[in-house]
């Protein structure tokens, strides 16, 4: 069970508030009409699955109904930081790589 | 390879059973092969299985992390069928039902095929209309497949809460009498007895660390264990395929989610039949030793962890003491998850990629067991010829750019 900080309710909360809503920081192309088949097909289709960092949308469905990010580790389901929309990651894969050590890499994979 | 037959067993009895031979070999790596399969689940062994015995290509390794059916081949809820709704995916899982039909006689190995029918519920009207549909289309595509009301449900399934004062009352539901269970681990153990019988070796706890590419064109991958070269590669890694589709340089349309299942303990023989509802989310299944093997959805967020969480958990019991009033009382024995490599249209993707000579099979989501011999026959042929068989043909990695989705999400939204 996640217990997710909401940074608009500015409370933690339960995930069964919440509702996980895909990659986060993805912008539909300003004019689609201009896309070729490539373009488009990308911006619906084809998403970041990384294992290990990775942004992603919730929104707060049974509290206050709005959108947020969320950075969390895909292997070991950690909750980095939580941050409003529009707002930039202070979290990020590369940050994170030059924080830590292969120990500490191995002891986030064995509680799998 | 020693066969396996009543003779032998009576045989191997005279010595205590303390002399059967090893179902496959441990073998050293060769420096080359004409074909590596990255992958030892069902998928991957079924590959390697087809390439030896139908194609002739026995200079073939898998290459394994871990061991044989330790990924999602052990972790599913066993259903086989091939209700599905658009012709391209009929076409797919039907041919691995024909398979199925004789898979145990063909590896010589009790798969356990048990043909005990699955049934798809529908609790609204437009379940019910969305059955018909279903049904209809299968029919026309030779898939035996009913519609069945109400009393037809409660004939099948005496157990079942059908009354007009559930919640979610069944109005009736599809029913596919070929459909059924395998067990999952005889499944991968005997494609692997197979293959190796053929000559293939079989490539434990040896993990692919990068591929090996000159001028667009594949020529082996680094492991491990050293080089290995090959200049025909097929990947069947599933929740691991966007991170090796990574190393090759390029994004494959997949999230990998965690997909969990559970077993109660064994009671008595109270369910004969698979019972899934799509509508109030699970589904059910007595195995063998009695207990209820259970099912539901994804987890909605993106882990490779190999765990499900607990308010899915709570969600899939709460349908199935909704169909099934009976188990209210029922205790869970265990729990697990798989991580699952899910589309956008539900489909899987067996498909050729940027990279010439690299193969790809995945994006089977949460439905991958029951196509286990016909996705490995499938990928075999098309490994052998170079050129996707017709029957893959249409899951093709290009359908995300040129809009030619399948969308399987009614039949494979849920129930599998």
């Amino acid at each position: 069970m996640f217990i997710i900080y909401c940074p608009y309710c500015c409370e933690y909360r339960e995930e069964e508030e919440f509702h996980p809503k895909g990659q986060a920081h993805i912008e539909r192309p300003k004019d689609p009409e201009a896309c070729s088949d490539e373009e488009w097909g990308d911006y619906l289709f084809f998403r970041d699955n990384p294992r290990g960092v990775h942004h992603e949308m919730w929104v707060h469905a049974v509290g206050c109904r709005k959108f947020f990010n969320v950075t969390r580790h895909t292997v070991s389901y950690k909750i980095l930081e939580t941050y409003k929309m529009g707002e930039k990651p202070s979290v990020t894969a590369e940050s994170v790589a030059a924080t830590t050590t292969p120990e500490s890499v191995q002891k986030e994979g064995v509680r799998a | 390879m020693q066969r396996y037959s009543g003779f032998g067993l009576v045989k191997h009895a005279l010595s205590h059973h303390e002399n059967w031979q090893r179902q496959w070999r441990n073998p050293t790596p060769k420096p080359a092969y004409d074909v590596i399969i990255v992958g030892g689940g069902g998928h991957g062994l079924a590959t390697a299985y087809y390439l030896a015995k139908e194609f002739g290509i026995t200079n073939v390794a898998v290459i394994e992390k871990g061991w044989l059916g330790g990924g999602n081949t052990a972790r599913n809820t066993t259903i086989v069928r091939s209700n599905y709704l658009w012709d391209e995916s009929a076409f797919l899982y039907e041919h691995a039902m024909k398979l199925w039909e004789g898979l145990s006689q063909d590896l010589n190995y009790n798969v356990m095929f048990s043909q005990r029918g699955v049934m798809n519920l529908g609790h609204t009207l437009q379940d019910m209309r969305d059955v018909q549909r279903r049904v209809n289309a299968n029919r026309l595509n030779g898939i035996d497949s009913e519609v069945l009301d109400t009393a037809g449900v409660q004939k099948i399934v005496p157990i079942m809460d059908c009354s007009k004062n559930a919640r979610y009352p069944v109005l009736g539901a599809s029913w596919q009498p070929r459909a059924g269970v395998a067990r999952h681990d005889a499944v991968a153990w005997g494609y692997a007895r197979g293959a190796d019988a053929l000559g293939v070796d079989i490539l434990q706890q040896t993990e692919v660390t990068g591929f090996k590419i000159r001028d667009g064109q594949i020529y082996g991958v680094h492991t491990n264990r050293g080089d290995i070269e090959a200049k025909t590669v097929g990947c069947v890694a599933a929740g691991n395929s966007g991170v090796l589709a990574g190393m090759a340089g390029f994004k494959l349309p997949l999230e990998s989610h965690p997909l969990q299942a559970l077993v109660s303990e064994p009671i008595k023989p109270v369910l004969d039949t698979v019972v899934m509802s799509n509508h109030v989310h699970g589904y059910v299944s007595q195995s063998d030793k009695g207990d209820l093997v259970i099912g539901a959805g994804i987890d909605g967020y993106n882990g490779y962890g190999q765990r499900g969480s607990y308010p899915t958990v709570e969600h899939t019991l709460q349908a199935i003491v909704e169909m099934f009033p009976i188990f209210s009382r029922v205790r869970m024995n265990r729990q697990w998850g798989g991580v699952v490599d899910t589309c956008p249209d539900a489909c899987p993707i067996l498909s050729k990629t940027p990279v010439k000579g690299l193969y790809f099979n995945c994006g089977w989501g949460t439905g991958g067991f029951k196509a286990t011999p016909g996705s490995g026959h499938v990928f075999a042929a098309s490994l052998a010829k170079g050129e996707m068989h017709p029957i893959a043909a249409p899951f093709s990695i290009d359908r995300f750019h040129s809009g030619a989705l399948i969308d399987e999400h009614g039949a494979a939204g849920v129930a599998h």
